[in-house]
């Protein structure tokens, strides 16, 4: 099991989802209503609940799971939160810092030219971007 | 009146409590066959008003001198019916209860024939013992308006001015030489942010202007003696060799060389030799620590007065003088309140944590005294940018005996983690800060919200109890191992500073005080109040109060409610002017005692003593025989056991009254029926069986059951002569030692047990027919399993032949008191 080394850059981390989401994530108390009122938990590889702990603690772990990217914001969690934390943002924020590290997940060199020619533009511009696994 | 008595019986249907079990008809009819019974009537509601008045009038009417209530719990319904026998004109001492409800009709309730013969052995075990009753009055004891206080922390600072405002003369006795106590030491108040000083020093000066309050800073308890309305004191009044003409300049501070580490201040600054706690202390004073002043020490050692006298020489008023003395002062009180405060868990015992081997590890006072220090512009140390909190250091952790929670540290941790944040926000810094926390527990008025405000500022909890810090020796940098619990991972952190949010426990100072006044504990070591609901500031003696920590952690707005409590408590009992309480207190036949004055040490309340007999009929001068002192004697009846010749008895509990029960306990028993006699003491046993019974929770039928104050009023010949009645067992019932008000009596019980079994043993007697054990109010299946063995024991042996058991006091007479009367 991976050990837990907490430093600044944690904390930076926890920062930067605070400011774009524009939540204070510090103070969820992990009482786990947004889990179990989540429809798509399951499809998770972490529950809400861990994703905002890691998020606290600024887990940089976080961005590896699918949980940002299988919400579907329906707001569930939000309706309920008793500290009125909204996670569909802080799950926005986070699949945002992944975005803007403009990672692409697909090569167009490896398409066939004939092939790119036929391809809608829409769906290469979907494909670089295409996270979710 | 003669000798004979008019006894009337009543049976109540409890509305149909006991009458659809019990057939109430026929336990009324067999009451009034008996003798001296010349009234009997069964009732739907004995206690309704109704039924009230129809007693008093039949009492009045009929002139009765005796009454017999069988309904339920004397401890359910006993005042009441006092009270009923009063409004009729009978002593209030002539009335009994017989339990028909939850000692019969309650617990035998599948079983209605078998509860109906029981009634009628309850009532005629009440009518046994009420043709033996004697009018007595409730002990009246008087109580001035003196009132002494013990601790001057925050508890003992409000009531003292409660009872000052209110006109009683307190007198304030603290050890330190300024009253404040612990809050004294905190920078700021939860939930609200209020400097501590700032609200308490009001209140301090409040105490030296009130013309009511007498202050003892610097003094010690040396003893106290007596009892409610008669306490008195002996208080040590240590030198501080400064007079009081002290103007508190403190150039003498300046001229002292002796420095070292201020205790007020948790070691974080230094003070001199000649020194004031607080710069807000009271009295406003400076005072030299004998300990280190270099001219005491020399005086003492060498007799050499002439070393240093730096202070003297410049002092422009005088004040000092080193050849002053501790002096003793005996003041008289007639209430006390404890209020003695708590000591902080020294963090040194959790060797894990490193505490006084790592720099950077620190206790939360410690941090309190820097963050009052930097607020004053004088900041002695960084914390460094990244901190963390431990909690529960000290609290909830077995491996240290404290099982307790010590309640103040969630929010105080919470607290400094603010001021920590908001002081380094004030000059632009930031501060990651982490709690360590095992349950958060934030349960006061506006603690949630403080929480949570808490955590809204960044402050990061994470679920966990470290196991271990570490320090790196070159940057003295500490590191946490912990396992984040809600992650279910092992984190491993490195932290600039790291503070160990110390337990709260007993006081140490308080303890002496404690084993003065002869106060229980309970198991964590604080003070064990007489009912942890409805006597929370009460203890089991009379006109003794506990305020505060001395209690058990608290918070300061718990602390002030329970100071302004015990205030309240004390001024009920001051203001009436004298107290009455039941008087089940030991008694002496003076004809019988011989004045050998072995029961004089036995006493565990030390209310016996040898008197002079006075003159009279056969009383050759100057004959000595025992007296008790009832304002001491709490009634557990120990001491008639130790009398040889049968000279001490219990009002209320006499050996006649209680052989009278187990006499109507035995006199209806059909050819073979078995007997178990029960004396159960009042607390513990006696409720416990009224809790089995409210439980319909059956036990062996053939119990009946004796109430006594205390198992130590059972002697062993009371037990002997119960066998020798007929009785097929006897069982003894008390409290847990932690929760008996009879010091002592335990031990005694078993002492007396283990000498009447070796007595049945010698005489051929399974020993086996004789229990004792200590019940808590909560063991029902226990109480049910014990009765049912200690019945099967009875029932499955022979009865003892009567020849033997006509034989069996003398017998055990010879060897209980091998000396034999002298």
């Amino acid at each position: 099991m991976k050990k837990i080394v907490l430093t600044r850059h944690n904390t930076d981390f926890q920062k930067e989802v605070e400011k774009i989401s524009g939540e204070k994530i510090t103070s969820c108390d992990q009482c786990g209503v947004c889990s179990g009122s989540c429809p798509l938990s399951d499809e998770m590889e972490i529950t809400p609940s861990t994703m905002m702990k890691m998020s606290q603690l600024g887990l940089f772990e976080v961005m590896e799971t699918n949980a940002m990217w299988i919400c579907a914001s329906c707001y569930s969690c939000m309706a309920r939160c008793p500290r009125g934390l909204d996670l569909s943002k802080v799950a926005e924020a986070m699949r945002q810092i992944s975005l803007r590290k403009a990672v692409d997940s697909m090569d167009l060199n490896g398409i066939d030219k004939k092939e790119a020619a036929r391809l809608p533009s829409i769906a290469l511009v979907g494909a670089f971007r295409k996270l979710t696994g | 009146m003669g000798n004979s008595r008019k006894i009337g019986v009543y049976v109540c249907h409890c509305g149909g409590n006991i009458s659809e079990v019990v057939d109430v008809k026929a336990v009324s009819e067999f009451a009034g066959g008996q003798d001296e019974v010349v009234l009997n009537k069964d009732y739907s509601h004995l206690c309704s008003d109704l039924g009230q008045k129809m007693i008093a009038e039949d009492i009045r009417k009929n002139n009765l001198d005796g009454v017999v209530v069988s309904a339920c719990s004397y401890l359910f319904h006993g005042e009441t019916f006092k009270k009923v026998a009063e409004a009729g004109g009978m002593n209030p001492y002539m009335l009994e209860m017989a339990n028909i409800r939850e000692h019969c009709a309650w617990a035998h309730s599948d079983t209605p024939d078998i509860a109906t013969e029981k009634a009628k052995d309850i009532v005629n075990m009440g009518i046994g013992k009420v043709r033996r009753n004697a009018p007595l009055e409730p002990v009246k004891i008087s109580i001035d308006r003196n009132v002494l206080i013990i601790g001057g922390g925050i508890a003992g600072i409000q009531a003292a001015l409660d009872l000052g405002e209110a006109g009683f003369n307190v007198s304030l006795v603290e050890q330190k030489a300024t009253i404040g106590g612990r809050m004294a030491q905190l920078s700021r108040t939860f939930p609200t942010n209020d400097c501590a000083a700032c609200i308490l020093g009001a209140k301090m000066s409040d105490i030296s202007r009130n013309g009511n309050i007498t202050l003892y800073t610097y003094s010690e308890i040396e003893d106290i003696s007596g009892y409610i309305g008669n306490f008195s004191v002996k208080i040590r009044r240590k030198a501080t060799f400064v007079d009081d003409s002290c103007l508190s300049c403190g150039i003498c501070t300046e001229a002292c060389p002796v420095s070292l580490p201020d205790e007020y201040q948790w070691g974080v600054t230094e003070r001199k030799a000649i020194y004031q706690p607080l710069d807000y202390a009271v009295p406003n004073k400076y005072l030299i620590d004998e300990s280190v002043c270099l001219n005491i020490r020399s005086r003492k050692k060498t007799g050499n007065t002439d070393v240093c006298r730096k202070c003297e020489a410049v002092c422009p008023r005088d004040s000092i003088h080193f050849d002053r003395r501790d002096r003793i002062e005996e003041i008289k009180a007639d209430t006390i309140i404890v209020a003695t405060g708590y000591d902080v868990f020294d963090a040194k015992k959790k060797p894990e944590y490193g505490y006084g081997r790592f720099r950077n590890v620190m206790i939360a006072p410690e941090v309190e005294r820097l963050i009052v220090h930097t607020g004053e512009g004088r900041p002695t140390r960084d914390l460094g940018k990244r901190v963390a909190f431990i909690q529960c250091v000290g609290s909830r952790d077995e491996q240290l005996g404290r099982e307790y929670c010590s309640r103040v540290c969630c929010m105080y941790a919470t607290k400094l983690a603010q001021l920590i944040r908001h002081i380094a926000s004030v000059s632009g810094k930031e501060k990651d800060i982490y709690v360590f926390y095992t349950d958060m527990r934030t349960f006061g008025k506006g603690y949630e919200e403080y929480y949570k405000d808490t955590m809204k500022m960044g402050v990061k909890y994470v679920r966990g109890r470290p196991a271990e810090i570490t320090e790196n020796p070159e940057t003295r940098k500490v590191t946490i191992r912990v396992e984040d619990t809600l992650t279910r991972s092992i984190m491993e952190t490195e932290f600039d500073t790291v503070v160990l949010s110390v337990g709260l426990e007993a006081s140490a100072a308080g303890a002496r005080i404690t084993e003065m006044l002869k106060l229980p504990k309970s198991s964590d070591g604080f003070l064990q109040e007489a009912h942890p609901k409805f006597r929370p500031v009460d203890t089991q003696t009379e006109g003794v109060f506990i305020a505060g920590t001395a209690q058990g952690p608290k918070d300061i707005p718990d602390t002030v409610a329970q100071a302004s409590a015990t205030a309240a408590r004390a001024m009920r009992l001051m203001v009436k002017g004298y107290m009455e309480t039941e008087p089940v207190k030991a008694f002496v036949h003076p004809d019988l005692c011989d004045g050998c004055g072995d029961c004089v040490a036995h006493c565990p309340g030390s209310a016996l003593s040898m008197a002079d007999a006075g003159e009279g009929a056969g009383n050759p001068a100057g004959r000595q025989i025992v007296e008790v002192n009832e304002s001491i004697c709490k009634g557990c009846g120990l001491c008639i056991g130790t009398c040889h010749s049968e000279a001490l008895d219990l009002h209320l509990f006499t050996n006649e009254q209680l052989l009278a029960e187990v006499e109507g306990a035995l006199a209806n028993r059909k050819p073979g029926e078995k007997r178990v006699i029960l004396f159960a003491d009042t607390m513990c046993t006696y409720k416990l069986a009224d809790t089995v019974g409210t439980g319909k929770k059956a036990y062996a039928d053939i119990i009946r059951i004796i109430r006594v104050p205390s198992s130590s009023r059972v002697s062993p010949e009371l037990i002997i002569r119960a066998f020798a009645l007929g009785a097929d067992g006897v069982f003894l019932g008390d409290c847990e030692a932690k929760s008996t008000s009879y010091p002592g009596s335990i031990e005694y019980s078993q002492e007396t047990v283990k000498k009447v079994k070796s007595i049945l043993k010698g005489e051929g007697i399974n020993p086996e027919r004789l229990m004792f054990f200590q019940f808590a109010t909560v063991m029902i299946p226990k109480f049910v399993m014990l009765m049912n063995r200690i019945a099967g024991t009875a029932s499955g042996s022979e009865d003892i032949p009567e020849e033997l058991r006509n034989s069996l006091p003398d017998k055990a007479r010879k060897t209980l008191f091998p000396g034999g009367k002298k």
